[in-house]
């Protein structure tokens, strides 16, 4: 990393020698700041595992790796489970990536392939707007709007077609994992959309032509050779909307129910790790309670861990598959 | 959300006072009162030149703050409890206005304000009635119309001296829900579902028919939301305003223990609103800086005479005047 930010501009030969030893001077003075911006970013990990792992004590030396297991939720009797929020957060996360990576993807196509100038633009423009819209505007937008029509609508749809399976069984309340879900999913759309199709416009314009020139049709050369070059941009764009889904805290605490219960219905109301944090840590007293709570950031910090690597090896294997390939 | 626009404007001011230590306090904590504590500030300010930079962080993180060291004084929705106290030794607690919670509700077709014992608001609470038409929710209701539908329990989801005070209410009129849940911030609620904050769980029940919730009274009046009459220790039925829960606190006021740590729900009174609660400035006994000193016991007189006109204003009830007496013979010890 600090030796590619070092290659400065080599083509002074014809200036001063002391111009020369000062640039490197300044090379030099470059490399080091740059090198403890780098550091930082490791210094900031190590922090936060350390603050994360020391503030958990109380609540490890008490429960152990039964934290990951008990359902139990109860602060008055100083009793804590993860496992609720655990698979709240899971489930909402992996829904949401279900309703918005094909949307995302087949948006992103639209608009790179197949949208026209000014039409494209403008609703590219729109979905980069959508990106920066607070997430707690999202929550509010769900609150009077989504959960309503959850509740008299959708859910008694969903009813009465799938009403048999477990999944869509039970009272619906509006709030839900269901509707944490659809929330998460219009929330990720755009970070889908915007990183998709800058990997589907970065394809060479060669592939598309050549395709075309071999007799294929315009879905053909899109969906047989554009999308499957762009695949690593796309996968990475559904990783980083995994990781914003994971993570959201206030749109999902405001839809969610916020039962600290494991249900087997979507309709069913659940909790998420960040949204339990964000809602008891200011309240919590005593040393399990925040304890606890702390642990349950380390749970989210290792969960999201692992899913980076999981995604990185998905990567790698898919890039080999690729290369064999070509 | 609020906390947090809150904090980043106290921020500056924080820095901004730095320069004269002495002229500026800072506190932190309970979220509830932290409008009328601002209020306060604020005059205070005018009135005296002393910057006091209160930080609505929770009562929790006030307690936590206070007992680091990290504030001047800490603020809290419930006293401290024993052990609490013997991690920070020389704790005053001063009441300062008092805070009520109100059960509202949404039945489609029952427009009159209903009536509740304690020991129906916890049976509907711990789930052990599910109907509105059941037969201990009539009883209290003679002659209303009562459907019979599913109730819906919304509770707060996030921790909060709302649900101390709600779940200390419900432990004193119900054994079951003593032994089975208890009180605090955060309990483990046995049905229902969690809104967050009082605009959460108002949401929850006007979109679900035949929800039931509770709200902090201030929110309730500001919102002008229904909300039902509580039968309190005397046996009447008390709608919850200004003066019956003032009259909770003067009920409470003759058995005042010395260091103010009580809890007034279900106090004795025929005009006592039963779900009301003080709300608690946590003060250290020794304040080493004689500046400071002064300008705290400047504070707290203050508040207990003149700032306390400003409740009505805010939908604060204002403190009896036994409770003020007593805490002026305790600002004395203040050394």
């Amino acid at each position: 990393m600090t030796s590619s930010v070092a290659a400065q501009p080599q083509s002074d030969k014809t200036t001063l020698s002391s111009v020369v030893r000062r640039l490197r001077g300044g090379d030099e003075i470059a490399r080091l700041i740059t090198l403890l911006f780098a550091v930082s970013v490791l210094a900031i990990s190590v922090l936060l595992i350390w603050v994360l792992w020391t503030g958990s004590e109380a609540s490890r030396a008490k429960s152990g790796f039964g934290f990951l297991t008990s359902k139990l939720w109860n602060p008055v009797t100083d009793e804590f489970g993860a496992y609720p929020f655990i698979y709240g957060t899971i489930v909402t996360s992996v829904l949401a990536l279900i309703i918005a990576v094909p949307t995302g993807v087949g948006a992103a196509i639209y608009l790179s392939e197949l949208a026209r100038g000014a039409w494209s633009d403008a609703l590219t423009f729109l979905v980069e707007l959508l990106a920066a819209v607070p997430s707690v505007i999202f929550g509010l937008l769900a609150m009077f709007t989504l959960v309503p029509l959850m509740r008299t609508t959708i859910g008694p749809g969903l009813k009465s077609v799938f009403g048999s399976l477990p999944l869509f069984s039970g009272p619906v309340y509006g709030v839900g994992y269901l509707t944490a879900s659809l929330v998460l999913s219009v929330m990720i759309f755009p970070y889908i959309i915007s990183v998709s199709r800058e990997a589907l416009l970065s394809v060479p314009r060669e592939q598309r032509e050549a395709a075309l020139a071999l007799g294929a049709t315009k879905w053909e050369s899109t969906w047989q050779i554009v999308v499957p070059f762009a695949r690593l941009g796309i996968l990475g764009s559904i990783f980083l909307a995994f990781a914003r889904a994971l993570g959201e805290t206030m749109a999902v605490t405001l839809v969610i129910g916020n039962d600290p219960a494991v249900h087997a219905s979507l309709f069913a109301p659940g909790y998420t790790i960040s949204a339990v944090i964000a809602n008891e840590f200011t309240e919590a007293t005593g040393k399990i309670y925040p304890a606890a709570l702390i642990e349950l950031g380390l749970v989210l910090f290792v969960l999201t861990f692992i899913l980076n690597g999981l995604a990185r090896l998905l990567i790698l294997v898919t890039t080999q598959k690729g290369s064999a390939k070509a | 959300m609020r906390r947090i626009i809150l904090a980043g404007t106290l921020l500056p001011l924080l820095f901004a006072g730095a320069a004269s230590a002495a002229d500026t306090i800072n506190a932190a904590g309970a979220t509830f009162p932290a409008p009328i504590y601002q209020k306060w500030a604020e005059e205070f300010k005018t009135k005296t030149g002393v910057q006091i930079n209160y930080q609505s962080v929770g009562s929790g993180a006030g307690i936590k703050q206070f007992t680091d060291g990290t504030v001047d004084f800490g603020a809290s929705d419930m006293p401290m409890t024993d052990d609490q106290l013997k991690a920070k030794a020389g704790t005053l607690h001063f009441p300062t206005v008092l805070g009520a919670d109100v059960v509202t509700y949404n039945i489609p077709g029952v427009t009159v304000d209903l009536k509740f014992s304690g020991p129906t608001v916890a049976g509907i609470f711990m789930g052990t009635i599910t109907k509105w038409n059941d037969a201990k929710i009539k009883a209290d209701n003679p002659g209303v119309n009562l459907p019979g539908t599913d109730i819906v329990v919304i509770h707060r989801s996030d921790g909060s001296g709302t649900s101390f005070i709600f779940t200390d209410f419900l432990s004193k009129v119900s054994p079951e829900w003593k032994s089975k849940v208890g009180a605090s911030t955060s309990v483990s609620w046995p049905v229902g579902l969690g809104g967050k904050g009082n605009e959460g769980v108002t949401g929850l029940v006007k979109l679900n028919p035949g929800a039931i919730g509770y709200v902090e009274l201030v929110y309730a009046v500001s919102q002008k939301l229904g909300y039902a009459d509580i039968k309190n220790a005397g046996g009447k039925f008390v709608k919850a305003d200004f003066d019956s829960v003032t009259a909770a606190a003067a009920g409470a006021a003759k058995d005042m223990p010395a260091d103010f740590r009580v809890s007034i729900t279900n106090a004795a009174g025929d005009k006592a609103y039963p779900i009301s609660s003080f709300t608690w400035l946590l003060i250290p006994t020794q304040i080493k800086d004689p500046a400071k000193k002064k300008n705290i016991v400047a504070f707290l007189n203050w508040i207990l005479t003149d700032g306390q006109k400003d409740c009505q204003a805010l939908s604060y009830a204002p403190l009896p005047a036994a409770v003020v007496a007593k805490e002026k013979k305790q600002i004395a010890s203040i050394q």
